[in-house]
């Protein structure tokens, strides 16, 4: 970068002169997470899980086999048992002589659609509602901050249940529940991180040049969540994919037509003693999802937030 | 003191008030008539007509939420319209499995939790920090009904069919009073199945909340009067550290005592939760009504206990 | 109206007090930190005033009060002549212009997820003022015209040291070209060593732009030799006005003379000469602060009319015009203020008589 047209001028001793562009926290953040080797496996377990998800009828036409197919001949055996892992069904069949394999990549599409979509709904609801009620206090902070404690102390699995129930079970009625339990939680941080940051000297500052609310709120104070809303929104992710598939386990998930990991664990349970496919598979798939996604969470905090290292590093002084 | 728990009991109130009505309101969304569903497929138009009366669901809706509330306030939840048990009798029946799963399955997550939490704080970054924190995101990445579909599946078919033995029945609930050996053994496999998720919690709060105390200053100045690490990390920094514990424990016991749906429908141990998920199968409003207020209740007052607590545990807390 | 043309700021009667309050339904004020308490003075065109006082004496409350960034409680500021105190976000929105602030913390005072080219360049989108190629090269300009690298217009305050990021600070200030720049503390949160950089660099920008500075700082020395006058602050109110010299040399205020002698002297032989009053006991609560003279606690020269009777901010016999004191036994020139008076005992609760205390040194009120 030349820089003819700028005198050379007195320059500030101690600084030196390269990496004039300056290292966004976002990319010291990301360097740190390229380096965190748990963080990418699960990141690339997570892309992998993604592309199965969406090349699922790929899979059916590889196979022949669709997702809600019975295959009575070859699918169970003549006492009407399901067949285990072969060259004809990779996974086994289930109960009703279904490709297990073909049903488990369809269940990873309920799984992460309900997943993120209600993560995402939660996530900017939750933002909002917190930067809202810390942003502007008074009476509007009672009121809300009131409602994320109602939110928050109601017995919301139960709840829940019942939600599905009365309304009938569909994936947007799934989604939005889970949506709907999740927000408050993410708006409580948020409208913490709120409070916090209105404190901050830079925020008088930018009220001292005149500027508007708004723009303070988007300006100054939002791109100081994004660091944290990340982190829980993606520790969110795997919570709502667990409180899909339990939903789905108890009989008040997604529509029981559509295969999802949690109506397939349910229908499981009184079989796998004969078949242990049956309930290795989909739980395996469930759980490597969401340990994926744990893990990532992990890795992005401790990417975003070095303070936790800062933490273990003076421990390991202080250790006699 | 006494002006907090005023308003923490009336904001407590407030919410029972709001789930009671939530619930209420919500069944009456359902498209469906309780009186059919009582009555059964053949009735009669009299009949329906006789019973609708017979349950007041011919009165306008303020009327029949007053009528409800009334009842409450006397101690009276209804009786169900599935098999005509009183609610209160119904749940009086059920709480004994509920109780026997929370209590026991939270003093091993309480006693694994924050055991290893400890040990794990205090040698952080060592390779026994490293390990648990492996079991820490594999633990809270484990759906609750997953763990306990593979603790059946190991104990009751793996193990069983290879050795010939059941070590651990898997479903039904022998009262304590009837039997604590049956009762014990019963309990074991649903107490694990609870734990698992929680104790990753636990360890996980445990640790951090540690590590956060240890690098305050108090602690330095206990340290700085000579007092060896060991009885520093324990006298000073536990019970400051145990704070956001207690605070995790008692919302967590108030949730459950409301009725662990998934652990008690794995095992089939009849609980409060159990009698929620098919009382929500069935439409039967009177008992969903019932549970769902009781784990609200459960759940306003453990929020009390906990703020209380809180000022016992912390010196830097006081209630105002 | 306007009977002295040169006075740029004039505040009458200024009074700042935060409510302490309880409860949570029902709230209800149980009691009010008076952080400024009854504040008159005039900020002339051109002049740098200094402010001092120790922490939590009202300094950055008068601040935010001058710049329009704390509605007042009472009293008045005014800008030119007109009227700012309880103007409206948009009533205010002309004056932002002319009066800017520079805060104390280099760190917390620069939003750290925004580059500094866009934080430099905040008053030009604020005010529609530039955009684009024309509002990079202003800012360019500013990071210049205060000493730093204008090709570091992309990077992120937390690569610059304390000392370049109040630089960055200061250029915000300055890109609206405003008549008054209110400085809280700019200096005390850097290395001695910086500090003085920074301290020339605004006494260069005045010279350069005529700009009018309200300087504020928590011991005397540091604004020493910037400041025209200077005025000292105790527990919301100000006790002594002089200028700038003046007050260092001649302090009639016993707590002036205090906070000169605890201040660092820079001049052995002068530090050797004076004596160091030892200012006892913590500087009272303001939310209750003690009646009549605040500092009769503390105050070595403090009689029974000191606990009774506020003592007026007025020019003393004897005195320039534009040396105001107040309080009812100013020192004397030479006077020794030894340990003793009010200040020697624990400081009686302020509801009771402390008179039977008070064993001055003369005794004779
Ligand atoms: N927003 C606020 N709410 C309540 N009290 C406040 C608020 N801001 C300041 N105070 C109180 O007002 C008093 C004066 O505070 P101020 O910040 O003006 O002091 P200061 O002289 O600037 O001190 P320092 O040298 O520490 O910056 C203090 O007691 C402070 O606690
Ligand atoms: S002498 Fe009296 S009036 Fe003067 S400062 Fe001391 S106490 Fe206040
Ligand atoms: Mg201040």
């Amino acid at each position: 970068m030349s820089v003819t047209d700028l005198a050379a001028e007195p320059m500030p001793a101690g600084l030196e002169p390269e990496s004039i562009e300056g290292r966004s926290p976002w990319r010291l953040a990301w360097s740190r997470l390229v380096r965190d080797r748990v963080a990418i496996a699960s990141l690339i377990v997570i892309l992998l899980m993604v592309a199965a998800a969406l090349a699922a009828p790929l899979f059916a036409a590889l196979t022949g086999h669709s997702p809600t197919d019975q295959y009575r001949e070859t699918g169970l055996t003549d006492q009407g048992i399901p067949v285990g892992p072969g060259a004809e069904f990779w996974l086994g069949t289930d109960s009703l002589g279904r490709d297990l394999f073909v049903r488990t990549v369809y269940g990873a599409r309920i799984s992460l659609l309900v997943g993120v979509v209600a993560t995402l709904l939660a996530t900017f609801a939750g933002v909002v509602i917190g930067l809202v009620a810390g942003y502007f206090g008074g009476i509007v902070d009672t009121i809300l901050a009131r409602a994320i404690d109602v939110v928050l102390s109601f017995p919301y699995l139960i709840f829940a249940m019942a939600l599905v129930s009365v309304i009938g079970p569909s994936l947007v009625m799934t989604t939005l529940v889970i949506a709907f339990f999740s927000w408050a939680s993410i708006a409580r941080i948020v409208r913490g991180q709120t409070l916090a940051i209105k404190e901050k000297e830079y925020i008088e500052a930018a009220r001292s040049l005149g500027a508007s609310p708004m723009r303070i709120m988007f300006v100054d104070v939002l791109p100081n969540l994004v660091a944290p809303v990340i982190v829980l929104a993606t520790l969110l992710v795997p919570t709502a994919i667990v409180f899909e598939a339990t939903l789905s386990w108890l009989g008040l998930g997604v529509d029981v037509r559509i295969p999802s990991w949690g109506a397939m664990l349910a229908e499981s349970q009184s079989f796998f003693r004969v078949a242990w496919w049956y309930l290795i598979f989909p739980a395996g798939a469930l759980l490597l999802t969401t340990l994926a996604f744990n893990l990532l969470g992990d890795g992005v905090r401790d990417a975003l937030d070095p303070r936790s290292e800062r933490l273990f590093a003076t421990r390991r002084k202080g250790k006699p | 003191m006494i002006r907090f728990l005023i308003r923490r009991v009336v904001f407590g109130v407030f919410v029972l008030w709001l789930v009671s009505l939530g619930t209420f309101l919500l069944f009456f969304v359902v498209p469906g008539d309780p009186a059919r569903s009582i009555a059964g497929r053949q009735a009669t138009p009299e009949t329906i007509a006789l019973i609708r009366e017979r349950l007041g669901l011919d009165e306008p809706l303020a009327v029949q939420y007053w009528t409800f509330l009334k009842n409450l306030f006397r101690g009276d939840l209804g009786y169900s319209y599935y098999n005509n048990q009183p609610v209160t009798a119904l749940i009086a029946e059920r709480i004994g499995p509920t109780a026997s799963l929370v209590i026991g399955g939270a003093l091993l997550w309480l006693v694994i939790g924050v055991g290893v939490g400890i040990l794990s704080a205090t040698h952080a970054r060592s390779l026994l920090d490293r390990v648990t924190a492996g079991f820490v995101v594999a633990g809270i990445s484990m759906p609750t009904f997953v763990v306990g579909l593979m603790l059946l599946f190991v104990f009751n078919y793996l193990l069983s069919t290879v050795l010939g033995i059941t070590f651990f029945p898997g479903g039904q609930y022998t009262p304590l009073e009837e039997d604590p050996a049956d009762w014990l053994r019963h309990m074991i496999l649903p107490w694990i199945t609870l734990c698992t998720v929680q104790a990753a919690i636990y360890t996980r709060l445990t640790r951090g909340s540690l590590l956060e105390v240890l690098g305050e200053d108090y602690i330095r100045t206990a340290r700085a009067k000579g007092d060896g690490n060991r009885r520093v990390v324990v006298v000073h920094g536990l019970r400051a550290a145990l704070t956001p514990v207690v605070t995790q424990l008692g919302v967590d016991v108030g949730y459950m005592l409301g009725g662990v749906v998934v652990t008690e429908s794995v095992f089939g141990l009849g609980g409060v939760g159990q009698a929620a998920l098919q009382a929500i199968v069935n439409l039967d409003r009177p008992v969903v009504m019932g549970v769902v207020l009781l784990a609200a209740f459960f759940v306003v007052l453990a929020s009390i206990v906990v703020d209380i607590a809180y000022s016992f545990l912390d010196p830097r807390v006081r209630l105002s | 109206m306007s009977t002295d043309g040169d006075v740029l700021v004039r505040v009458e009667g200024v009074e700042k007090h935060f409510p302490v309050k309880k409860g949570v339904f029902f709230q209800h004020e149980v009691g009010r930190v008076r952080a400024v308490d009854g504040v008159d003075l005039e900020i002339r065109q051109g002049e740098t005033l200094g402010i001092v006082g120790e922490s939590g004496c009202g300094k950055s409350t008068l601040a935010r009060c001058i710049a329009g960034l704390l509605p007042v409680t009472a009293g008045q500021v005014s800008f030119e002549d007109e009227p700012i105190s309880g103007l409206s976000r948009s009533g205010m929105r002309p004056f932002r212009r002319q009066i800017q602030m520079i805060f104390q913390d280099p760190y917390g005072s620069l939003n750290p997820r925004r580059r500094v080219g866009s934080i430099i360049g905040d008053p030009f989108d604020i005010h529609r003022l530039a955009a684009g190629a024309e509002r990079k090269r202003r800012v360019q300009e500013l990071m210049e015209l205060v000493g730093l690298r204008p090709e570091h217009y992309n990077r992120f305050p937390s690569e610059f040291s304390g000392g370049q990021r109040q630089r960055i600070g200061i250029a915000r200030a300055l890109a609206l070209r405003p008549k008054l720049v209110v400085c809280d503390e700019p200096v005390s949160a850097l290395d001695v060593s910086i500090q003085a950089q920074i301290v020339n660099l605004l006494a260069d920008l005045q010279a350069e732009l005529g700009i009018t500075y309200v300087f504020i700082a928590h011991d005397l020395s540091v604004v020493r030799h910037v400041s025209t006058r200077v005025g000292v602050m105790y527990l919301g109110k100000i006790v002594e006005m002089a200028e700038g010299e003046r007050l260092y040399t001649r302090p009639q205020h016993p707590y002036s003379a205090a906070l000169l002698s605890a201040g660092s002297v820079a001049d052995p032989d002068e530090a050797a000469r004076r004596e160091r009053i030892i200012l006892t006991g913590d500087v009272p609560s303001p939310i209750a602060p003690p009646p009549a003279c605040r500092f009769h606690p503390r105050c070595p020269k403090a009689q029974h009319i000191c606990t009774t009777t506020e003592p007026p901010l007025e020019v003393k016999p004897g005195e320039p015009a534009d040396h105001v004191t107040a309080c009812h036994f100013p020192v004397r020139p030479g006077e020794r203020l030894g340990q003793t008076g009010l200040g020697a005992e624990p400081p009686p609760p302020s509801t009771g008589e402390p008179t039977a205390e008070s064993g001055g040194e003369g005794g004779t009120a």
